[in-house]
């Protein structure tokens, strides 16, 4: 049994078979990777795990619970954690009050009424954001509005959102897209830190084959809402339907 | 110092100074000059700053945090004028049951209608909160004024009078006391050619107001009240961070509810008299433009739109065409007459229009309120001496 099990989950957007009868077993404390071209459903499945979206059919169990008919706080608070495809981020709020919000979500639950207490004397609270601010390299800029950051800060400082929970799954929705060449490295090398130190298990989407195949242990091929393949990269590398369905057409 | 940050601290001494010597600030000009008319240091006006200054501090917790618009929350002034004066009916004239009574009666109402309007946000929580605010209005004004259950005294209003019960009263006092001592008691203080005045009344508002302002401050700087702020930022991230917005953004409408009330309670306390025109969607239109005007999301900009607006309402508009002609009485009469024909329409009666003109003019070139235009004025002198080269790097705070 693996962390994440989706079972027979169809979406139809109108007439669109936006995903169709997908199953997905992600194994605890690896890197599934999930690729495809553009349409093929690929957020569409995070959707219906976070809980923005419900499926027509299937199931979708995390850690042997079912997600489907809970909010996206619910799911957050049973230990997923989730980076958009395009940053979301608090934009009015400094980057410091952007990596706290998540720690108060993680310590008190989905609602508390702390409206007397002083967010300067929250020590502990701090020092986790300044921690995780430090590892994602932006400690600098704890006192910046994080609406004027630049685009590849916006992801990591969303990043850092998620990862100072401590989820127990984190999905990722093309975490570099947009990024320099550099900060898609560092964002490599950050996340392969991440996984060895806290032993998150990941998920993560990405049309960027040198950061699939330089962090996944699995990788599942989507193509038109359904499954095509799930192998380890060396195998996926070598597979004819996935070169003529996906990477024939993004040259690799 | 009281918890809060050096900036807090420095900036709630001087609201309190401020606050505490309003009588001497408010009263600049003698009493017998000719500028005597813009003093606007009389205890039934000063209460009258100190409670919108409540009613918007409040109203600012609600809007400036969240970004939730309510146009709806004079229903709650209202509601806590009713409670007050019900208190001084059945028990006695001492303002701090009334008080109670009205911040707990606010609270519930206020629970109800944000339970409903949150439903929705945007505009339609707008529309539903007014909706609901004259529904107010009018069961206040004819449903609850029949002969069997008359709570509100319809069109009349609701008023103490010698025929009601007012249980705990014994031998006390006949108009509005704190423990006896009196709201309407005055000391006049003249001082050559100055007159002041000190109200109980008023010190009895100022003082809540600080009291007020002061746990407005506490949460601006909690972690509730940042997770408010996280709601009008991006209430989508907010969800998937594992936060419910929900009851955070009802936590925020209730508390902005019972200052309402508290507001309301007080109005009733310095004159013992509730109308249902307190809850007119005009007076809820009111705070709304006091927060916006002294601005939305600032700490004391719901205190100075409240001044601002209050003073014009009862200062400004006084000046009738008369004080005009005795203003400009130096000029020949044509040109007296001319100058008086344009300007009037400015002052007088015509007060709201300058306001709106005002109003106007803060929304487009300060976005930030009089709070805003009063930073730029800072930055202005303080940049003249000693131009820092980061000034324009560093980050807003
Ligand atoms: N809310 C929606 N309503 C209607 N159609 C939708 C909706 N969301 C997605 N779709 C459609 O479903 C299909 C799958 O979309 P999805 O965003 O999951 O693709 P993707 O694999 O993430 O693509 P990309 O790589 O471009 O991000 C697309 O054809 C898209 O237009
Ligand atoms: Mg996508």
């Amino acid at each position: 049994m693996g962390i994440l099990e989706v079972k027979g989950v169809n979406k139809r957007f109108g007439g669109l078979q936006a995903l169709g009868d997908v199953n997905l077993s992600v194994q605890e404390e690896t890197v599934h990777a999930i690729i495809g071209p553009n349409g093929a459903g690929k957020s569409t499945l995070l959707n219906c795990l976070v809980g923005k979206l419900i499926p027509d059919s299937g199931s979708v169990m995390f850690d042997g619970k079912s997600v489907l008919g809970r909010k996206p706080y619910e799911i957050n608070q049973m230990g997923i954690s989730r980076v958009f495809q395009t940053p979301e981020i608090f934009g009015d709020l400094t980057v410091m009050e952007n990596v706290m919000i998540p720690c108060f979500a993680k310590r008190d639950g989905t609602f508390r009424l702390h409206a007397l207490e002083s967010v300067t004397h929250e020590k502990a609270i701090r020092e986790q954001a300044e921690s995780i601010l430090a590892e994602v390299k932006m400690l600098e800029k704890k006192d910046f509005h994080s609406g004027t950051l630049s685009r590849g800060d916006k992801r990591r400082l969303e990043m850092a959102m998620c990862l100072v929970q401590q989820p127990k799954l984190l999905l990722l929705d093309e975490p570099t897209a947009g990024m320099a060449r550099a900060d898609t490295n560092n964002t490599i090398a950050l996340l392969k830190d991440i996984k060895q130190r806290h032993k998150i298990t990941m998920v993560i989407i990405e049309h960027d084959m040198h950061v699939v195949f330089s962090l996944a242990e699995r990788i599942t091929v989507l193509a038109q809402g359904t499954p095509l393949v799930e192998d380890t990269p060396e195998n996926i590398k070598g597979h004819p339907k996935v070169r003529e369905a996906y990477l024939g057409e993004a040259q690799v | 110092m009281l918890g809060l940050g050096r900036k807090d601290t420095t900036l709630f001494a001087i609201v309190v100074l401020v606050t505490v010597l309003a009588p001497f600030l408010l009263n600049p000009f003698p009493a017998d000059s000719a500028m005597a008319q813009f003093n606007s240091g009389y205890p039934d006006l000063m209460q009258r700053f100190a409670i919108y200054g409540i009613f918007a501090i409040g109203f600012n917790i609600l809007f400036g945090l969240t970004g939730y618009l309510s146009f709806g929350h004079a229903a709650f002034l209202g509601v806590g004028s009713y409670s007050a004066v019900w208190m001084f009916k059945l028990l006695s004239m001492n303002v701090i049951p009334a008080l109670i009574l009205a911040v707990i009666v606010s609270a519930i109402f206020s629970v109800v209608i944000g339970f409903i309007a949150l439903r929705r946000s945007g505009i339609y929580f707008s529309i539903l909160t007014l909706a609901m605010a004259q529904m107010m209005y009018n069961l206040a004004y004819s449903v609850f004024s029949n002969p069997a259950m008359n709570l509100t005294n319809g069109e009349t209003g609701l008023q103490v009078y010698a025929s009601d019960p007012q249980y705990l009263k014994g031998n006390g006092p006949d108009v509005t006391h704190l423990f006896g001592l009196q709201m309407n008691s005055t000391y006049e203080m003249s001082v050559a050619g100055w007159k002041f005045d000190f109200g109980v009344g008023y010190y009895l508002c100022a003082v809540i107001m600080l009291v007020a302002f002061y746990i407005a401050i506490r949460i601006f700087r909690s972690p509730f009240g940042i997770m408010l702020r996280a709601v009008k930022s991006n209430q989508h991230r907010l969800n998937y961070t594992g936060v419910n917005p929900r009851p955070y953004n009802l936590a925020a409408f209730v508390i902005s509810g019972m200052y309402a009330g508290l507001a309301g309670g007080l109005l009733a306390c310095m004159d013992p008299l509730a109308g249902a025109e307190r809850m007119q969607w005009t007076a809820s239109g009111e705070v709304v433009i006091m927060t916006i005007l002294g601005g939305a999301g600032t700490l004391v900009g719901p205190i100075l739109g409240a001044g601002f607006i209050k003073y014009f309402e009862n200062i400004f508009s006084k000046i009738n065409e008369n004080v005009l002609h005795s203003w400009f009485h130096w000029l020949p009469e044509s040109v007296q007459n001319f100058v008086v024909h344009v300007l009037s329409p400015f002052f007088g009666e015509g007060w709201s229009l300058t306001m709106g003109l005002m109003f106007m003019a803060v929304v487009i070139f300060l976005p930030g309120g009089l709070v805003e235009g009063g930073l730029r004025i800072g930055r202005l002198f303080r940049r003249r001496p000693a131009p820092t080269p980061d000034a324009a790097t560093k980050p807003a705070e």
